[in-house]
C-alpha cells in the first residue's frame, strides 16, 4: 500500500515510503520531522501549513504527500542559513510581527511567495496577499509592517529563500 | 532605579529567534520516541442516552492498540479534582451538574467523548474512532436559554433536578426603587451578547508518560497555567503532585480557552498510565470549535434612569448566561459582567443579578475580557442610548457623569474600589486625535447627502490583575490568586529566574527580563526567564489570565530580586568589611554609604555567597516570593470609531479607530501596542463577523470550521490609531496594570455606537452583534418599512 515519495526538502533529498493518503503537511512534520510548518485548521483555511513548492505558496495540507514527488520543497526551516536570519523573519522580529508564534512560519512563507511575486507591494496589496493566512494574536498590524520593512531591506530585490536553489526560467 | 533603564524601552523579543525559524516547541511539535495516539470517538447529538458502545469493530482495526470506554477509567479517574468548579459569589441557588471525562449513560453536548481510540498513528487513530459504534436514544436537545430556565422545560441533565446553574443577585432590585422612582427618564434594552470560539491558532495537544518504576507521569500541554491542571489531574488520578510535572513550552494563544480542565487532560495520561505507553492526543479544528470552551453567550436586560440633564441615577441589568452543559471551572467569573455594568460613571444605585442556565452546548468560561467586555458593551450601550432619549452629546453625557480624577481611590458600587484613573484625560486626547468637532460637523453635511456615518465611542474601564484574596478567595472556592517567582543568582553571576505565569504570546519573558535587569543592574543578556515547567520554580504558580502576568506576576518577581539583594548585602558586607545596614545596592553594585568607589558587584558578591560566609549566614543566593496584590488594578481609556454604512447592502466600512489607552507605566511599548492590536481586532471581529451558531433542533454546532466561522483577516482589519496616558496604579511598586484583554474589553461597543449612531437617522437605536450586512439591511428594510407607515417596530 505504501508509496514511495522523493522531493527535495530546503536542499535536502528526502525518500520515504508513505500512505498514498499522507498529506503533505503530515509529512513534512511527522516523517521528515521538520515541524516548523503548522496545522491551525481541517478545511485549508488558516494558512499555518504554508511551504513554497518549486517556489510558489502552497498550503501543505491541500496535498498528499505523494503529489509531492520530484518537487523542490521550502519550510520555514529552510529560510535562514548559517545563523543568518532571511530578510522577513528579521522584519517578524523587528517589527514585532508574531505574538503566540503559531501561524508565524506560515505567514512568512506566504510573504516570501508575496514579495517574490510582487518586490513592492502596497499596504493593500500585502492585505489582499495575506489574506489566505489567519492570525488570532495581532490583529495583522505589525505582520504587514513586517512585510513592508522586509520589503524595504530586500530593496525591491527578489530574496531567494537560502536553502533553495533559484527557481530556473520557467519555473521547473 | 535602573541602570540599564530596559524598563519603558522597546526591546526586541527574546522569544522570537525560535518562533521564526520554525523551532518552536508547541506540544505537537516535541518528538517522542514510541508515542501513540489517542483519537476520541464523540457524541454527534446534543443530548441522548447511551444504550450501548460497540468498541469489537474499533479494537481489529489496523494499528489500533486499545479502545477504552468510561468503564475501563472507573478506577483510574475520580474524586473532587476531576473537574472542580469555582463557586458562584453568593449563589441562591445552583444545579452543579457532576462531570466525568467520559460519558458513560449519557451525552449532553455534541463533542462529548463517548470512547478513546489509541493507535499506532493518528489516521489509524482517527479511522478507529469513527468504527466504534454507539446505539444512542435522542433525547429533547435544550439550546435556547431563555426557554431552559423556564420550570417545565426539558431537562440539559437528565438526572438533574432543573437547568438553573445558578441565581445570584448582587443587590437587589428595592435598593434602585429611589432612583427609579424619582427619574425623569427611564430607559430599557435588551442587548445580546452572541457566543464565541476562542480560536487560539494552536488546537489544543496533549502528551503523557508514565514511568511505571518511579510512578512517575510527565504531561506536557497546551496550556495556561500548567500548575492547575497539576493539581486538577494529579488528584484526578490520585497520585500527588510530586509524581506529575505538567510541560508547557510554547503555547499558540490562549484567550482563557487554555485555562480550564478538558475531558483529554485528564484521557490522555490515564490512557498512558492504562498502556503504559506515552500518549498523544491533538485535537481537529472543528473538535477545537465544537468543545474548547465558549466566550460569551449571554443576555443582558439593562434599565437606566437618569435626570433630564443627564444626571445618572439608577441602572438594573440582568446576566442571562449559557453555562453550557457543565458549569465550567473558573465560568462563574463571567458573573463579573453584573458588578462592572456601571462602567466609568457615579450612579446612585445599581441592581444586578446573574442567572446562569445549563444547555445542551459546550460549556462557556472565561474568553479574553471574561464579563468586562459584556460590562463595558452594557454600560456604553446604554449612555448612547441615553444620550439619543434626551437629544444629548454622548461625549458631554460621559463628561458629566465620569468618575474624576481627584476621587480615586473610588469604591464603586459593589464596594469594589477602583485605585486610580483619569477618564476626562484619556477621553479628551482621543477626541483630539479624531477630530472629533468636524466630524460631527461633517456628519451633519454627510447625513444631508443621505449618508449613514456614524461616530461611536467607548469609555471603558477594566478591572484586572487578578486577583487580591479578599475577593478571589471566595469566588475560587478558597484559593487566592496571588502570584509567585523564583530568582537565583548562580556562582558566576547568571540569573535564573522562574516565573508562575505562562507566556503564550504576550512577550512575558521578554517584560519579565527588562524588569530584572533593571531591579539587579545586570545585563539582560545574563538572565533566562523560564515558565511552563512545573518541575521548575516556587511551589505553585497561578497562570496567566486576567491580564495579571506583569501586575502581580511582575511584582513577585520583583519582590523575589528585592529579597536576593537583601541576601547579598548580608554577604557584601562581610565582603567589604562593614555592617550589614550600611550597605548599599546601587546600579548592579554593592557599596558601604558614603563610599562608592569601593564597591562589589553582584557577581562578585554572588560567587562570595558560594564560598565560606561568616557564622550565621547561609549559603546561596536565591530567594522565592509570593505577590497578593492588595486590589484589582484598574485600566481604562477611550476608543472612537468611525463608520459608514452601505444603505444598499448594509457592508460597514470602518473608516477611523482610534484609542488611546492608559495602563499605568509601560515596561515595553512595543508589545503594549502589540496586545491592543489583537484585542481589538478580537472585539471587532465580534462586533462584525463571529458567532457560534448552532442548528436549534438538533443542537449541532453549525460553525465548526474556519469557511463557517468568519475569523477577521488582514483584509478586513482597518486601521488603527493607537496613543496613551499614563496614570501609575499606586497598588503595585512598578505602578503598572493590565493590558492583554483591554482591547477587546474596549472595542465592540466603539464599534456598535458607531453602527447605531450611523443607523439612527432611520430611526434604529440598537444593533446586537454581529452587525453583519444581512443584519443592518434587515433593519434597514424594517425600519424604512416602518417610516412608509407600516408600522412595524424597528429596532434589532
Amino acid at each position: 500500500m505504501k508509496h514511495k515519495v522523493a522531493t527535495t526538502v530546503n536542499g535536502h533529498r528526502q525518500e520515504h515510503e508513505v500512505e498514498p493518503r499522507l498529506l503533505l503537511v503530515h509529512y513534512l512534520r511527522d516523517v521528515v520531522g521538520l515541524t516548523g510548518t503548522h496545522i491551525g485548521c481541517d478545511t485549508s483555511q488558516c494558512g499555518a501549513c504554508t511551504i513554497l513548492v518549486d517556489g510558489k505558496a502552497v498550503k501543505s495540507c491541500t496535498m498528499f504527500a505523494v503529489q509531492a514527488e520530484g518537487k523542490k520543497l521550502t519550510t520555514i526551516e529552510g529560510m535562514a542559513t548559517d545563523g543568518e536570519l532571511h530578510p522577513l523573519q528579521q522584519a517578524f522580529w523587528d517589527e514585532h510581527g508574531l505574538q503566540c508564534g503559531y501561524c508565524t512560519p506560515g505567514f512568512i512563507m506566504a510573504a516570501a511567495y508575496l514579495l517574490e511575486q510582487n518586490p513592492n507591494p502596497t499596504e493593500d496589496e500585502i492585505r489582499r496577499g495575506l489574506e489566505g493566512n489567519l492570525c488570532r494574536c495581532t490583529g495583522y498590524v505589525n505582520i504587514v509592517k513586517s512585510v513592508q520593512s522586509a520589503a524595504k531591506a530586500m530593496g525591491g530585490a527578489i530574496a531567494k529563500p537560502a536553502g533553495r536553489p533559484a527557481v530556473t526560467a520557467g519555473g521547473e | 532605579m535602573a541602570v540599564s533603564q530596559l524598563i519603558g524601552a522597546k526591546i526586541h523579543r527574546r522569544e522570537d529567534p525560535r518562533l521564526i525559524t520554525g523551532h518552536g516547541r508547541y506540544t505537537d511539535d516535541l518528538p517522542h520516541q514510541g508515542v501513540v495516539h489517542m483519537s476520541v470517538a464523540r457524541s454527534p447529538h446534543a443530548h441522548a442516552r447511551i444504550r450501548s458502545i460497540g468498541v469489537e469493530a474499533a479494537k481489529k482495526a489496523p494499528g489500533v492498540l486499545a479502545v477504552f470506554t468510561a468503564a475501563d477509567f472507573k478506577d483510574v479517574i475520580g474524586g473532587p479534582a476531576t473537574f472542580p468548579v469555582a463557586p458562584v459569589f453568593a449563589p441562591n441557588k445552583q444545579t452543579n451538574p457532576p462531570r466525568y471525562p467520559i460519558a458513560a449513560k449519557e451525552v449532553c453536548y455534541q463533542g462529548e467523548p463517548v470512547a478513546v481510540v489509541i493507535a499506532e498513528n493518528r489516521g489509524q487513530a482517527a479511522d478507529g474512532a469513527q468504527l466504534v459504534d454507539v446505539d444512542y436514544e435522542l433525547l429533547p436537545a435544550v439550546m435556547d436559554i431563555e426557554e431552559a430556565a423556564k420550570p417545565g422545560s426539558p431537562k440539559v441533565h437528565s438526572d438533574q433536578p432543573d437547568n438553573i446553574a445558578w441565581d445570584a443577585t448582587y443587590v437587589p432590585w428595592e435598593a434602585t426603587d429611589e432612583a427609579f422612582k424619582t427619574a425623569d427618564v427611564v430607559i430599557k434594552e435588551r442587548i445580546l451578547q452572541q457566543r464565541l470560539s476562542p480560536n487560539p491558532m494552536e488546537p489544543r495537544a496533549v502528551m503523557a508518560e508514565y514511568e511505571s518504576f518511579d510512578k512517575r507521569m510527565t504531561m506536557w500541554m497546551s496550556t495556561q497555567n500548567p500548575h492547575w491542571i497539576r493539581l486538577f489531574v494529579s488528584g484526578a488520578l490520585g497520585m500527588g503532585e510530586h509524581a506529575l510535572r505538567v510541560v508547557s513550552h510554547d503555547v499558540g494563544g490562549g484567550f482563557g480557552s487554555k485555562i480550564s480542565p478538558y475531558p483529554e487532560d485528564y484521557l490522555v495520561p490515564a490512557t498512558a498510565k492504562l498502556l503504559g505507553k506515552a500518549v498523544k492526543y491533538t485535537e481537529t479544528r472543528t473538535e477545537a470549535m465544537q468543545n474548547a470552551y465558549a466566550g460569551r453567550g449571554q443576555i443582558f436586560d439593562v434599565e437606566v434612569a437618569a435626570k433630564k440633564d443627564g444626571t445618572l441615577l439608577g441602572m438594573r441589568v440582568t446576566q442571562l448566561l449559557d453555562a453550557g452543559a457543565y458549569i465550567g471551572t473558573f465560568g462563574a467569573f463571567q458573573t463579573c459582567a453584573c458588578l462592572m455594568a456601571g462602567g466609568a460613571y457615579h450612579w446612585k444605585a445599581i441592581s444586578s443579578r446573574s442567572l446562569a442556565v445549563l444547555t445542551n452546548k459546550i460549556t462557556t468560561d472565561p474568553y479574553r475580557g471574561a464579563g468586562r467586555p459584556e460590562a463595558t458593551h452594557v454600560a456604553e450601550r446604554m449612555m448612547d442610548l441615553l444620550a439619543v432619549e434626551l437629544d444629548m452629546d454622548p461625549v458631554e453625557l460621559r463628561r458629566k457623569n465620569f468618575i474624576r480624577e481627584e476621587e480615586f481611590p473610588f469604591t464603586q458600587n459593589f464596594g469594589l474600589v477602583i485605585d486610580s484613573g483619569d477618564y476626562e484625560k484619556a477621553m479628551d486626547k482621543a477626541l483630539k486625535i479624531v477630530g472629533y468637532d468636524e466630524l460631527r460637523k461633517k456628519q451633519k453635511e454627510q447625513r444631508k447627502q443621505g449618508k449613514l456615518v456614524g461616530i461611536g465611542l467607548s469609555t471603558w474601564i477594566e478591572l484586572c490583575g487578578l486577583g487580591p484574596g479578599a475577593v478571589t478567595g471566595p469566588a475560587t472556592g478558597g484559593v487566592v490568586l496571588s502570584e509567585s517567582a523564583q530568582v537565583k543568582i548562580h556562582p558566576a553571576g547568571g540569573v535564573s529566574v522562574y516565573v508562575g505565569t505562562h507566556n503564550h504570546g504576550q512577550g512575558n519573558d521578554t517584560t519579565h527580563a527588562q524588569i530584572v535587569a533593571d531591579t539587579l543592574g545586570v545585563p539582560i543578556e545574563s538572565i533566562d526567564i523560564r515558565h511552563g515547567d512545573t518541575n521548575e520554580g516556587p511551589g505553585f504558580g497561578y497562570g496567566t489570565y486576567g491580564s495579571r502576568s506583569l501586575a502581580v506576576g511582575g511584582i513577585a518577581i520583583l519582590r523575589s530580586c528585592g529579597k536576593v539583594i537583601d541576601k547579598g548585602k548580608k554577604v557584601a558586607a562581610h565582603l567589604l568589611e562593614a555592617a550589614e545596614e550600611d550597605i548599599v545596592f546601587d546600579h548592579g553594585k554593592f557599596h558601604v554609604k558614603g563610599a562608592p568607589d569601593k564597591s562589589k558587584a553582584l557577581g562578585e558578591v554572588a560567587f562570595a555567597a558560594y564560598g565560606q560566609l561568616p557564622a550565621g549566614v547561609e549559603q546561596g543566593l536565591e530567594a522565592v516570593a509570593y505577590f497578593e496584590p492588595p486590589n484589582f488594578v484598574w485600566p481604562f481609556g477611550t476608543h472612537i470609531c468611525v463608520v459608514e454604512v452601505d444603505p444598499e447592502t448594509g457592508a460597514v466600512d470602518m473608516q477611523k479607530y482610534v484609542a488611546v489607552d492608559d495602563c499605568g507605566n509601560v515596561i515595553n511599548p512595543m508589545i503594549v501596542a502589540g496586545q491592543l492590536h489583537g484585542g481589538i481586532a478580537q472585539g471587532i471581529a465580534q462586533a462584525l463577523f463571529e458567532e457560534m451558531v448552532y442548528d436549534e433542533e438538533s443542537g449541532q454546532l453549525k460553525s465548526a470550521t474556519f469557511l463557517d466561522y468568519a475569523m477577521l483577516t488582514a483584509n478586513e482589519m482597518p486601521e488603527i490609531q493607537l496613543d496613551n496616558t499614563v496614570t501609575p496604579s499606586p497598588t503595585n511598586e512598578l505602578g503598572v496594570k493590565g493590558i492583554g484583554e483591554a482591547g477587546t474589553i474596549a472595542s465592540t461597543a466603539a464599534v456598535i455606537n458607531a453602527i447605531c449612531d450611523a443607523l439612527s437617522p432611520l430611526g434604529i437605536k440598537h444593533v446586537d452583534m454581529p452587525a453583519t450586512p444581512d443584519r443592518l439591511w434587515e433593519l434597514m428594510r424594517r425600519a424604512r418599512g416602518a417610516s412608509n407607515g407600516n408600522g412595524k417596530e424597528a429596532r434589532r
